[in-house]
């Protein structure tokens, strides 16, 4: 069985990408066998942030064309076995990721014995992001503490229960999961911030994870090495933290406590 | 701004507000995401209804929604036609 995972959020620029690299690469660190799909026609990324843009030969517009078949098109991961990158086309139009088109490539991932396959939507709305969710068993909702990105999530939500197969269809519906991106718990714990639990209680989903604002996020992009290798790091870690919990492990949550520094820390000024 | 905290590069607490704005928003959204597209019919058929009654002009008759405080306010007006 084959679990689909979709990472959206409406809004543009919280962390889609960086998110789906990043769970893609830990899950199959931890021995699945996955593929991470970037549903972006037109505006691909997701090769930039897993680092194999040079790679790319054909890409998933390819794939549902005929013009390559899945096993040409997957990209082999350098950092993590197990993990293969489906690049988003650069040239298409993006009404050529049909729905047919995506079903008979995830059914082709399934046969190959992939355990999860990471969707990792465009920004809005529109055709794109529902293509990405149509299929989702769980999904992955990403938000910023801000006003716009928490009423974008809630749209979105709003399409998953409407729009997936499974609301369709009447299945059991798409498990849905909030990550709290760029998260500074300084700001929040001096009320110039939405805390988590503002975003929980008003998104109403459970919460799978809180990744603090750092720096390490775009070194990570820099370097086209997802955020969760920078081993040792609170993203990374919380991260790692956030597949425990979606693997049903129970974490405590980290990073999300402001400590004042001590004064011998202010007195040095480290970070 | 006081000379103070002006000095002292006092911030302000607006996360309250931002969990107070999007409670409404959000809340409205979910109900329908059309909002209130629903007023010119609205409006349409209880012109319809009333007609059955007492004699209206269409002009007569204003709905409109509005927001107090936490609550939502449906408000309809109706002119009845003098001389009756």
């Amino acid at each position: 069985m084959t679990t689909i995972i979709t990472v959206t959020s409406g809004k543009g620029g919280v962390g889609k990408t960086t998110t789906s690299a990043s769970i893609a690469s830990g899950l199959a660190l931890r021995g699945f066998k996955t593929a991470v799909l970037d549903f972006d026609v037109g505006l691909r990324n997701l090769d930039l942030i897993m680092g194999c843009e040079r790679r790319v030969v054909y890409d998933f517009v390819n794939v549902i064309q005929g013009d390559a078949n899945l096993h040409q098109a997957l990209i082999k991961d350098k950092h993590a076995d197990n993990l293969f990158v489906l690049p988003a086309s650069q040239t298409r139009d993006k009404d050529a990721l049909t729905s047919e088109g995506v079903e008979k490539v995830l059914k082709e991932l399934e046969h190959q014995g992939f355990d999860y396959v990471v969707c990792d939507s465009p920004a809005g709305i529109e055709h794109g992001a529902v293509i990405a969710l149509t299929f989702a068993d769980e999904a992955i909702v990403v938000t910023n503490p801000e006003v716009s990105s928490v009423r974008d999530s809630d749209r979105i939500l709003g399409i998953i229960q409407s729009k997936s197969r499974r609301a369709i269809e009447g299945r059991e519906p798409v498990k849905e999961h909030l990550l709290v991106t760029r998260y500074d718990p300084k700001r929040a714990h001096e009320g110039e911030m939405l805390t988590y639990t503002d975003i929980q209680e008003l998104l109403r989903i459970p919460l799978l994870g809180v990744i603090p604002e750092s720096e390490v996020v775009l070194q990570a992009s820099n370097q086209g090495i997802p955020a969760i290798h920078q081993k040792g790091t609170p993203v990374a870690d919380a991260y790692q933290d956030a597949i425990g919990r979606f693997l049903g492990e129970e974490h405590p949550l980290r990073f999300v406590e402001y400590e004042k520094p001590g004064l011998l820390k202010r007195l040095l000024g480290g970070k | 701004m006081s000379l103070l905290s002006l000095i002292f590069g006092e911030k302000k607490h607006t996360a309250s507000v931002a969990k107070e704005r999007l409670q409404l928003i959000i809340a409205r959204e979910r109900v329908g995401l059309s909002g209130p597209d629903f007023l010119p019919d609205l409006q349409k058929d209880l012109v319809a209804v009333i007609s059955k009654y007492v004699p209206i002009d269409p002009a007569d008759i204003k709905v409109a929604l509005e927001k107090q405080g936490n609550y939502e306010v449906l408000e309809v007006n109706i002119v009845l036609p003098e001389g009756r």
